[in-house]
């Protein structure tokens, strides 16, 4: 439109730069669709993205040149990434890729399918709109088959593409894939799948990849690339209102207060009654400002800054919600446990719990059952091994700001984290909701800490009043007694040490196994407090607020 | 395009091209960017120490503009820092000079001067050891000299295979390394950035990003670019395919190879080791509609990638991004 405008102006215009303003202009109107793909190495798995990738023309010419052979392209040599896998001839690890069609954008997650891989599966699913699901025409439905749809399921994929592979060698005959199909549909009913679609296809020569294959002309729905450009986004499908979890506070200077965050679900438009959590303050939407400058409206899942009518601090690990239907705040719920690491997961142990943006501290209180996800059952358990799936009942030191996952994924998933050696112990699904009956005190579970404050006597009387202010309980002291100060912070106290040294601030928190302590580069007690609610030392929220909760 | 205009509201501004409605939907870019503000944002807030590693070229640029974007009204919250191999190209560090110093962001420059002291160049060290010696090494040195404990870097997975498995939060021993079989699973947005001492983190906002992608957002931003992208005539050494430019001393060419070609750089490297192409694309809608025509991978001119099969996947175990 642009093109012509200028033209009618009689403005002179560079025939390319107006044809790519133009392609430009189409390529903007694209959505981004998420897909995984799972299967073992014989499904052909490769060789279908491989053929996908190339008939969709989106393979370089020197990739094709270095993975032709004798005239003959290795299309799962396209997609095959890192030199430990090329030297086993498997998949290792979750590899993505990336291509385009006129329609749309899309990001591949590519897992693979052995069974102690499961980790990686979860991965690639965790952020999939749709899941392909290979089944070798010549098999049928496997152990496998079964595991990858279960993984879709838990994961909460909306779309389930069952891509029924190697119809050749079954000479394309339709009565052997309305039998799959049918048996794919009841595997979808139990799996609660929402959709679940099948298609014939042949990886290796092309049918029904991206061309309708004239071989199979009994099949009449879209081939798996027209399928790809237009089921809809999982994001589209979510109808939980406004979630916001702050990621961080702006303050630029003294006019602005401002809170950084992703929207993780609905929507937004200044002058929306918004609460925040747990706090629970009332306040509408003052302005979104982004670069660009304010917006009329937001939505999941863009990045902006909102600021509010109301004046007062609100920090990272808080939620900006919508008021007329908050999510759960909640201590104690059920969720279905990913488990990804060597150590197995057992009741009673303690780890660091992720969930939008606050890490607290969460404790197992019961394994209710793993799932056998080749016989789709569940049975009791003791505890879950690696690359099990199971239903644990989790409790928090300090409040999420959660929802169902089926309703919300990025409000109803979190991770565990091993606080031994940091790595990711597990991911999570919350299903069932304990809420926090409100007027019920929680905070005697935050951890206390002990700050290291040396010479700086005026930030310490500072921080006494502030914490004091709060409710917290302080202990100032000039005692060098580490190990009896800890001790004391562990009771939930907040500990804060002088001494004549200088260096930077410290901030110890006491564990039953260790301490852990944390340099500050922050000089101001603003700043201390915010650490002590970042690590759930202390409460967060305002001091009304604190009183109001412990009243 | 036309500008939709709110009953109640006054005009939106228009933003990534797109005004947003009630009933539109967010397009690829849009979906992008908020990605990768959101990275950005989470690095920030739990690290100490973050840094955001600026190579000069396209990716850096995008990189750069995110940031600003993910702290707006508020400042960088974090330096820059230039691995200067002392081989960049001229053009590159006249453009970093000045592009840091109009956006008021602060630059650390870090050089493997003992290195260069003793006269490491590729000619005389094969590519292998001169990257180990000027990139790996220096960057190793520059992230262990200042103590930080997160550096972003522009790295994308479509770029080369090894990357395509990279973690956006990828994790780094206390030597700096990576090891691609035991990498952190990476599940929705939730990022573990937990390390212990001395550990660190590479962090890739764009991972998600593919060329085009850059380009488009560059375009659509109107962010400044060097000028070695764009076509123009430039002295290069004309060897079969191969298009080498003449900047270093050492870099000497059989008679006849010295050619004055109309060529750009496709991706932006130290000038004896980066190929250019020969291409008229003289504006950035014209690189755009290469792009689409062209067949060739971007890192294809890189002649560091192809020295031995799986290169890159060497170079990052070994600490290089």
């Amino acid at each position: 439109m642009s093109i012509f405008a200028s033209q009618q102006h009689g403005v002179v215009i560079d025939d390319i730069d107006a044809r790519i303003e133009a392609q430009l202009e189409a390529d903007r109107g694209k959505d981004l669709l998420r897909f995984s793909t799972a299967g073992s190495v014989d499904d052909g798995k490769s060789t279908l993205i491989g053929r996908l990738l190339y008939d969709s023309r989106n393979v370089y010419d020197d990739h094709v040149r270095a993975v032709t052979h004798n005239a003959a392209i290795d299309f799962a040599q396209l997609t095959d990434g890192l030199r430990a896998e090329r030297e086993q001839g498997i998949t290792i690890d979750v590899a993505y890729r990336y291509f385009s069609t006129a329609k749309r954008k899309f990001i591949i997650a590519d897992t693979p399918g052995h069974e102690q891989y499961t980790r990686n599966m979860a991965t690639g699913a965790s952020t999939a709109d749709v899941a392909i699901v290979l089944v070798d025409a010549r098999k049928g439905i496997l152990d496998q088959t079964r595991r990858h749809a279960c993984i879709a399921s838990l994961l909460g994929i909306p779309t389930v593409i069952a891509a029924v592979n190697k119809m050749d060698l079954v000479d394309f005959s339709q009565q052997v894939f309305e039998q799959h199909r049918r048996d794919l549909q009841s595997l979808a009913e139990r799996l609660e799948i929402p959709e679940l679609i099948a298609v014939p296809v042949s990886a290796l020569e092309g049918d029904n990849i991206v061309n309708r294959s004239k071989r199979m002309p009994w099949y009449t729905g879209q081939s798996l690339l027209g399928l790809l450009e237009t089921v809809p986004l999982a994001i589209e499908r979510s109808h939980v209102a406004l979630r916001f979890p702050v990621q961080r506070a702006l303050r630029p200077h003294q006019d602005f207060r401002g809170f950084a965050g992703q929207i993780a679900a609905g929507t937004v438009r200044p002058g929306d009654e918004v609460v925040a959590l747990p706090s629970g303050l009332r306040t509408r939407v003052r302005s979104i400002t982004t670069w660009e400058g304010d917006l009329a409206e937001a939505r999941a899942p863009q990045s902006v800054v909102l600021t509010l009518e109301d004046e007062r601090d609100i920090s990272r690990g808080e939620m900006i919600a919508s008021a007329s239907a908050p999510p759960h705040k909640t201590t104690r719920f059920e969720a279905t446990v990913v488990w990804m690491q060597t150590k197995p997961l057992r009741p009673g142990a303690t780890y660091l719990l992720k969930h939008t943006t606050q890490t607290v501290r969460a404790s197992i209180v019961e394994i209710r059952s793993r799932i056998d996800m080749e016989h789709l059952g569940e049975a009791g358990a003791q505890q879950l091994a690696l690359n099990d799936i199971g239903q644990v009942v989790i409790e928090t030191s300090r409040p999420l700001l959660a929802d169902i996952y089926r309703e919300s994924r990025s409000t109803g998933s979190l991770i565990l984290i091993d606080p031994a050696d940091n790595a990711t112990a597990g991911a999570a699904m919350i299903r069932v909701i304990t809420d926090v009956v409100e007027g019920e005190s929680s905070f005697a579970r935050n951890t206390g800490a002990l700050v290291t404050l040396g010479a700086r006597q005026h930030i310490a009387a500072e921080l006494e009043q502030a914490l004091l202010d709060r409710g917290s309980l302080v202990l100032r002291t000039r005692s060098r007694a580490r190990e009896a100060l800890l001790a004391i912070a562990s009771l939930g106290a907040v500990v804060l040490q002088e001494s004549n040294a200088t260096g930077p601030v410290l901030l110890s928190i006491a564990d039953a196994e260790a301490a852990e302590t944390h340099v500050l580069a922050a000089e101001q007690s603003d700043e201390i407090i915010y650490e002590l609610q970042r690590l759930g030392a202390i409460p967060t929220g305002d001091p009304d607020n604190v009183h109001n909760t412990a009243r | 395009m036309t500008a939709t205009v709110f009953a109640d509201h006054p005009p939106t501004p228009k933003s990534l091209g797109v005004t947003p409605t009630a009933s539109q939907r967010l397009n690829h870019i849009q979906l992008l960017e908020a990605e990768s503000i959101h990275i950005i944002r989470e690095v920030v807030t739990e690290f100490q120490n973050p840094v955001m590693l600026y190579s000069i070229g396209k990716d850096s640029s995008v990189m750069l503009r995110l940031a600003q974007k993910a702290f707006h009204p508020a400042p960088i919250p974090f330096p820059l820092l230039h691995i200067d191999t002392g081989y960049k190209f001229r053009e590159m560090l006249e453009f970093r000079d000045r592009y840091t110093a109009e956006l008021g962001v602060k630059l650390l420059i870090w050089r493997n001067e003992e290195a260069l002291a003793n006269g490491a160049n590729p000619v005389q060290l094969g590519t292998q050891r001169c990257c180990g010696l000027l990139k790996t090494q220096a960057l190793l040195d520059g992230l262990r000299a200042h103590g930080f404990d997160a550096a972003f870097g522009g790295a994308r997975r479509d770029e080369e295979k090894s990357r395509a498995k990279e973690r956006i939060f990828s994790f780094r021993d206390s030597a700096g390394q990576w090891d691609p079989k035991n990498q952190r699973p990476e599940l929705w947005n939730l990022f573990n950035g937990r390390i212990g001492p001395r550990e660190s983190i590479r962090v890739f906002p764009l991972s998600n990003w593919t060329e085009l992608d850059i380009w488009h957002y560059i375009h659509l931003e109107k962010i400044p670019i060097v000028p070695l992208y764009l076509a123009k005539e430039r002295r290069m050494l004309v060897r079969g395919d191969s298009l080498i430019p003449v900047e270093q001393p050492f870099v000497k060419g059989l008679p006849g190879e010295d050619q004055w070609v109309k060529c750009r750089l496709r991706s932006l490297g130290c000038s004896p080791c980066t190929g250019a192409i020969r291409s008229d694309a003289d504006t950035v809608p014209k690189i755009i509609a290469e792009l689409m025509e062209v067949r060739n991978s971007e890192r294809a001119n890189r002649i560091i990638d192809h020295d031995q099969d799986g290169s890159m996947e060497i170079k990052k175990r070994e600490g290089y991004f």
